[in-house]
């Protein structure tokens, strides 16, 4: 059956608006409850080195099988464009498939990306094949040359990755979502579930997040609640909302009015 | 002959293969990458490529993250 309002990413068709990150959880088991809880289909990983003294017994994939869930490698840690290339080229090889989150790091206090890298990054990817989902500043300028660049999706962030501190600058937001031909997710910086619901208003196409659920005091109930922020975010976006206004308007009628 | 695999020295017999590596670190099954000397080996010829002492092999696969 036709979904009424699908999300649509690199070619694919999602249900669900809300990509989560699997970093910092207690477990694998609370990993997936909590993927599960947030309605996701998306899932990112990060890229690392096997410990080749002790490998573990399981891995992140045997509790997110790749039949169920979109498993989008991010470039996590990179500072340079060439170091997040190598990054994508190893994840392709690991068969998990071409899209990939490009993140290039510019800043080791804010994690702000360094947009120029990015760009060079992205370009270069592209052009290998890959699906690029670039993590970037909330600047319409470098969004639209991600865009030029051939990106699936611009990833603008709301606020420091990790920070919680929610959308810092919703106007830049609003233009980026405005200009945009691809999807705009917002990547980084929500801290609870009013913070995802005004991305979702605003017009976002999504929205990604690890920390606001991870770091949670109940991570199972707040994936609920972002499932549902982003839901309701959404639907109030199509709805089409009310302008805002100084002063009030009655909502009852003024006629019939007892004397 | 000695290799260094993600960083740490490790011994292997002369002639040793990728595929003979992944199966000693017990890592078969998995959804992993492996790059010799900053190249990646294409997953299906693991059994052809043979090692060499001083090679520089990095294991890769996926963890938590966002």
């Amino acid at each position: 059956m036709a979904l009424t309002d699908p999300f649509m990413l690199a070619g694919r068709e999602y249900r669900s608006r809300l990509i989560i990150g699997s970093g910092k959880y207690r477990s694998f088991e609370e990993t997936r409850r909590a993927t599960e809880a947030a309605g996701a289909e998306i899932v990112t990983v990060a890229v690392r080195r096997v410990n080749i003294t002790d490998p573990g017994k399981e891995n992140l994939l045997d509790w997110l099988p790749l039949d169920r869930f979109t498993i989008l490698p991010n470039t996590a840690g990179c500072y340079t464009a060439e170091d997040a290339i190598r990054t994508c080229r190893l994840a392709r090889e690991a068969g998990i498939g071409t899209l990939v989150k490009v993140e290039v790091i510019g800043d080791e206090k804010t994690l702000f990306p360094d947009v120029p890298a990015t760009i060079e990054a992205c370009r270069v990817l592209v052009k290998e094949g890959f699906q690029v989902l670039p993590y970037v500043t909330d600047d319409p300028v470098a969004c639209r040359r991600l865009e030029e660049a051939g990106c699936a999706a611009v990833m603008p962030l709301a606020a420091p990755i990790g920070s919680g501190l929610g959308i810092r600058n919703p106007y830049n937001l609003r233009i980026i979502v405005e200009q945009s031909r691809v999807p705009v997710i917002v990547d980084a910086g929500v801290g609870t579930a009013s913070h995802a619901a005004e991305a979702m208003e605003l017009g976002c196409d999504g929205v990604l997040m690890n920390t606001a659920i991870a770091g949670a005091r109940d991570p199972i109930l707040m994936a609920e609640a972002m499932r549902q922020a982003v839901e309701a975010g959404r639907k109030a976006f199509r709805a089409g909302r009310i302008p805002a206004r100084l002063y009030a308007t009655a909502s009852s009628p003024l006629d019939g009015l007892i004397r | 002959m000695r290799v260094t695999v993600n960083d740490e020295p490790r011994e292997l017999p002369d002639g040793a293969t990728v595929a003979e590596l992944v199966a000693a670190l017990g890592l078969g099954p998995r959804r992993i990458a492996v790059e010799l000397n900053r190249d990646i080996v294409p997953r299906a010829t693991y059994a052809d490529r043979r090692l060499h002492d001083g090679d520089v092999v990095e294991v890769i696969h996926f963890v938590g993250g966002g």
